[in-house]
């Protein structure tokens, strides 16, 4: 809600200055998102008189003027405007002027092509009032000669924009915003005087209200004989224009005057388009309508039409139809004045693709005892603009279907309890009356009559905040708040998603944030997945869906550090998932997962380590130091991202958990990446259970450490070789490591030697060469048998 | 007999010659070895006559030990020799690079939320999570937000389309996390029902929210972390007093200026937004709007299961994109969502 200073002013004056009239406002909720003067910065600019307009000797699109500048004389003006001609009253800069339009420079006294010139005429844009170049700035011609522009013009007025929440519809309009200032500071509220205005003919239009729910009143009257040509008065034309309101016509500047003025949207028939009587009713089925602003609609079943006998009118409370506005020739009028129930407006201009000034209004909440007295204004003014002759005013109520104002209590005891301090019940009940609320006070209690104008009070808890907001949020205590002391449970084999960032970074990942909406090329690509969930209003074809992988956004991190020249890349990220299950209460499993991803060299590049390329096992290993001391298995699987030699599922417990490997080569190629990109994707609810350490006894003995290698068929997996020997090894064997992997001379083609390190350590004992020799040849055994190993020679 | 203490002085000479080890076992095996001048003489003793041999012993071992002290103290000179040349030769350039992986980072918008976690878990605040595809009903209803209220159109909400491609209209992408207050209410009068009196709940609730939004200063992704402090005697009083507590503490700043302003949320009553001014830096004296707050609305408690005449309520909502971009001076939202490694990489 945007309005000028001076018309609130003219409603209410307290003495404060804009600056703080803005902090008043501000601190009591009505936030001033805005507050700037009406016009530039310029000076020495005067209403002047052109007294004779030639054509410049020496230059054809040049005029040479005799300016009446009042007290400053009559000055020789070149002037290059198209329309300057003799007898306008335009805006004159004197010498010296400078202007916000013709920057840095200030006017002079100059010589254009030889002929004198003592100041300068101005356009709306020259004087920074408008961005077009309409030629000169045409003033009323009773403009008073020789006067500052900014007085005449009133520039110094500042535009206050409020950003109103929605709860605040009483604000919507001069009137509200006065009534706020008036109880804020106890200023007097002078409104504008509304004698009804006497009916000249008893013409009316019957009323029948067939949707009294949508329209429980509505006030209408013709007016006959209207001059719908009529000049809106500068002051009107300033006020709605400063209230971000376009001046179009006299009848329709009287309308949004009076519903800036007072917050009751109307809106004007011609009254020769209208046949029989005004039906308020829910529209028939296949019912169109076209409407003002070009549009053709099917009302929906629950939106309410305004109609005459024959037809749809206008959509109830949103905007009028195309073919029975007003218009220049339009000579009587059929004025409307009605209270429309938010419940019914709600949501109907938005699901129709636009707003307007009266849905806005009516979805919030307009005074539903308003309509009369805003019809008596608008007539008032319509007589004193356009001339015509009123009929008397016709009003259909249905009465059940008003809003209810029931009273509602306020305990002082309660406004103690939810504000955290006792204001006094003489403090309360000051600000209630302050605010201008029916009440009487009983006991320990208020009890107080919401008004019709607010739509906000209907619990205990909005008085509350009532008196809050009067006496001042910043004036209520802020205590240090106080609370029973008990400590929060801190389980120790709980680990939280903190701890496993600082272990991802730990190893060089830089945690990312990406989107969850994702291209669905990336669900196609990275998930296999053909049926994603789709959002039903994307932002971009880009973000379509949502992603049931973390990988897509990780591969795009690379490919957009590539762009940037970033060869080198660690990222992670942790976050949800989303993927469809009948089962949940949303319909979606939306886990959380953690993803990381590594492409190019496994090191920084640096001269004490040789440069190679990160792969499959730099994550592994970055994965098992994740999970430790919890062991995982890696199986072989397929996995749509994933090259198929180098992937692995991973499993905790039996449980698959997650993916590990080296993205697919086709998908390399499709998505232009570098040779290496490793990573994984694992369920976040697997690592962060950990289990509490559990001391084993530590062995005073010395240790034997004796070296196994062993040949296996090519196709044989380390892991299950080493799972044999640890199922084999007795209870003192300690540690068995795999050290060594060779494939290549002096080992057959299809196969390869597997070095293993066993440790043994007995806790009661030292061991003898003999149990150390019994242990390797039992392992040697196991693997023999079960791996089809051999001792290599 | 010859001179001995010119064979000492002599071999105590030779020792100091010998610059190596090697050729000071030469110049040792010249005095004492077996054909050592002194090991002749010590040889030669049993020829003399008792008496003289007593004063020549005497003299001879005085000889010996002499030399062999010399021997020793050259022996240590020349071993502390070859270890400085042998700890000259090793020493390396230890202005060269450390070796292997360089650590990574932790995104700033999560160092913020965990800045937050800690803060509110040190007045005793647990951590809760919910959903980001949510119900509409925790998302609007039971906020208090019933359908086409007016505050719903401050909320461009993401849809979801079923598997016919029909828009569902019961679920979508959580406009913001206040849902977890109604969650977190429900699991707390579920696990406390058994008790008279409900302890109080204190939770606070980090995530993603989404709108539909996008320019620089909107992201149609973006965080939250919503507050919640639900007991039988929490106050207006309490939640200023958390808040400002909270934004001194987040911003290490004891002078910043903390206002709380009249607004409208649907969920609360009465409504707050909160301002901050910073005292120092590039945002001086200017009102930032920071978070929106208030006493939980009636309407709420009852949706969560909690008597609203008993026990009252205070809830937050912040959002750490700004609380980060405010703190570490980024200017562009964006760059949150972008996976730059120059700029992730800032925040070690």
């Amino acid at each position: 809600m945007q309005f000028p200073e001076s018309w609130l002013r003219a409603l209410v004056d307290p003495p404060l200055s804009t600056a703080e009239l803005c902090h008043l406002l501000t601190m009591a909720g009505l936030e001033v998102e805005a507050c700037r003067p009406v016009g530039a910065d310029f000076a020495r600019v005067v209403v002047a008189r052109i007294l004779t307009a030639e054509k410049h000797p020496a230059a054809d699109k040049l005029k040479l003027c005799s300016v009446d500048a009042g007290e400053h004389g009559i000055l020789q003006i070149v002037c290059g405007a198209p329309n300057a001609a003799a007898g306008l009253v335009v805006p004159c800069a004197l010498v010296g002027a400078k202007l916000p339009g013709v920057p840095g420079s200030e006017i002079g006294q100059a010589r254009v092509r030889g002929v004198e010139s003592h100041g300068m005429l101005c356009s709306a844009r020259e004087l920074g009032l408008a961005e077009d170049q309409g030629g000169l700035l045409t003033l009323p011609t009773d403009a008073p000669i020789g006067r500052d522009v900014r007085e005449v013009l009133a520039l110094d007025d500042m535009l206050i924009t409020l950003k109103l929440t929605p709860n605040r519809a009483d604000c919507l309009s001069l009137t509200g915003i006065a009534r706020e200032v008036a109880a804020l500071t106890g200023a007097a509220l002078t409104l504008p005087a509304l004698e009804p205005v006497a009916a000249v003919h008893d013409e009316t239009r019957a009323v029948a209200l067939d949707a009294p729910a949508a329209c429980p009143r509505y006030c209408g009257r013709i007016v006959r004989g209207v001059n719908a040509r009529a000049e809106t008065p500068d002051w009107m034309k300033r006020r709605i224009e400063r209230c971000g309101v376009r001046a179009v016509s006299a009848l329709v500047d009287i309308t949004n005057y009076v519903m800036l003025e007072l917050g009751q949207p109307l809106h004007a028939f011609d009254d020769a388009e209208l046949s029989g009587p005004i039906r308020v009713r829910y529209p028939a089925p296949d019912e169109r309508l076209l409407l003002l602003n070009g549009q053709s609609v099917a009302p929906a079943a629950d939106t309410a039409l305004i109609a005459d006998g024959q037809k749809a009118l206008a959509l109830a409370g949103i905007m009028g139809g195309e073919h029975s506005g007003i218009n220049d020739a339009t000579a009587d009028l059929f004025l409307e004045s009605a209270f429309f129930a938010p419940a019914a407006i709600a949501g109907k201009a938005r699901a129709l693709g636009f707003s307007s000034d009266a849905s806005h209004r009516y979805e919030r909440g307009v005074d539903f005892e308003l309509q009369r007295r805003a019809i008596e204004r608008a007539t008032q003014l319509i007589l004193a603009i356009c001339g015509g002759r009123p009929g008397p005013v016709v009003e259909a109520v249905a009465a059940a279907h008003l809003p209810r104002r029931p009273p509602v209590r306020l305990r002082f005891a309660r406004a103690t309890k939810v504000l955290g301090v006792d204001l006094g019940a003489a403090q309360i009940e000051k600000l209630i009356a302050g605010l201008g609320f029916p009440y009487r006070r009983e006991g320990g209690e208020l009890v107080v009559t919401p008004p019709s104008y607010r739509y906000d009070m209907a619990i205990e808890e909005d008085l509350i905040e009532e008196i809050a907001r009067l006496h001042g949020y910043d004036n209520l205590p802020a205590p240090a708040p106080t609370a029973r002391c008990a400590m929060l449970p801190l389980p120790e084999t709980r680990r939280d998603a903190a701890q496993l960032r600082r272990l991802l970074a730990g190893r060089g990942y830089h945690e990312t944030v990406n989107y969850s909406f994702v291209a669905e090329e990336w669900e196609t690509d990275f998930a296999a997945n053909a049926q994603p969930v789709r959002l039903a209003n994307p932002i971009a074809g880009t973000q379509g869906v949502m992603r049931s992988s973390l990988i897509g956004g990780l591969v795009g991190v690379l490919a957009g550090n590539l762009k940037r020249q970033t060869g080198r890349v660690r990222v992670f990220e942790i976050g949800r998932c989303f993927l469809p299950a009948a089962a949940a209460e949303t319909g979606y499993r939306q886990p959380l997962r953690v993803a990381a991803l590594a492409a190019g060299p496994a090191l920084p590049e640096q001269w004490g380590a040789p440069a190679r390329a990160v792969d499959f096992h730099d994550l592994k290993g970055d994965l098992e130091a994740l999970f430790a001391p919890r062991p995982l298995v890696f199986a072989r699987h397929a996995h749509p991202a994933l090259h198929p030699g180098r992937s692995a599922q991973v499993l905790l417990d039996g449980k698959e958990i997650g993916a590990l490997g080296e993205l697919h080569p086709e998908l390399r190629q499709k998505h232009e990446l570098p040779a290496a990109v490793a990573l994984f994707e694992i369920d976040l609810a697997a690592l962060l259970e950990t289990p509490l350490p559990a001391y084993v006894e530590v062995s005073r003995f010395p240790a034997v450490v004796r070296d196994l290698a062993l040949v296996v068929p090519l196709s044989c997996a380390a892991a299950a070789v080493q799972d044999v020997l640890r199922a084999a090894a007795p209870g003192f064997v300690r540690e068995i490591q795999l050290f060594d992997v060779y494939h290549g001379e002096g080992v057959a083609p299809d196969c390869k030697s597997l070095a293993f390190r066993v440790a043994m350590q007995d806790t009661r004992r030292t061991l003898a060469d003999a149990d150390a020799d019994a242990a390797l040849a039992g392992l040697l055994e196991a693997a023999r048998a079960q791996c089809g190993a051999r001792l290599r020679s | 007999m010859p001179d001995l203490e010119q064979l000492v002085v002599q071999a105590t000479a030779d020792f100091s010659a010998a610059g190596e080890i090697s050729r000071l076992e030469e110049a040792k095996a010249a005095y004492l070895g077996k054909d050592g001048s002194l090991t002749a003489l010590l040889k030669g003793l049993g020829r003399l006559s008792p008496e003289e041999r007593k004063a020549a012993g005497a003299a001879l071992n005085a000889a010996k030990a002499d030399i062999e002290a010399a021997l020793a103290a050259r022996r240590a000179a020349l071993r502390r020799a070859q270890l400085a040349a042998q700890l000259a030769a090793e020493a390396i350039d230890v202005t060269l690079p450390g070796r292997g992986q360089t650590p990574g980072t932790i995104h700033p918008v999560t160092r913020t939320l965990e800045r937050i976690e800690q803060l509110f878990r040190s007045i005793g605040f647990e951590v809760a999570d919910g959903p980001e595809i949510e119900t509409d009903w925790h998302n609007f209803t039971a906020l208090n937000t019933p359908e086409n209220h007016p505050a719903r159109s401050m909320h461009d909400t993401f849809y979801l389309l079923d598997e016919q491609g029909r828009v569902r209209a019961d679920v979508l992408l959580r406009t913001h996390t206040s849902p977890v207050q109604i969650r977190s209410m429900l699991a707390h009068v579920e696990k406390y029902k058994h008790l008279e009196r409900m302890p109080e709940i204190r939770v606070i609730c980090p995530g993603r929210v989404y709108r539909v939004d996008s320019d620089a200063t909107h992201s149609p992704m973006f965080h939250q972390v919503e507050g919640l402090w639900v007991g039988e005697n929490v106050s207006f009083a309490d939640l200023k007093g958390v808040m400002a507590d909270f934004l001194r503490r987040f911003f290490e700043s004891d002078d910043l200026k903390v206002r709380f302003r009249p607004s409208f949320f649907p969920f609360t009553e009465p409504s707050a937004e909160i301002d901050v001014a910073f005292m120092h830096g590039p945002m001086e004296g200017r009102w930032l709007e920071i978070a929106g707050c208030g006493m939980v609305h009636p309407n709420v408690l009852r949706a969560g299961g909690i008597d609203p005449e008993k026990y009252t309520g205070f809830a937050f909502g912040m959002g750490p994109d700004r609380l980060t971009m405010l703190r570490y001076s980024i200017s562009d939202l964006r760059l949150f969502f972008d996976g730059d490694l120059r700029f992730l990489r800032q925040f070690q």
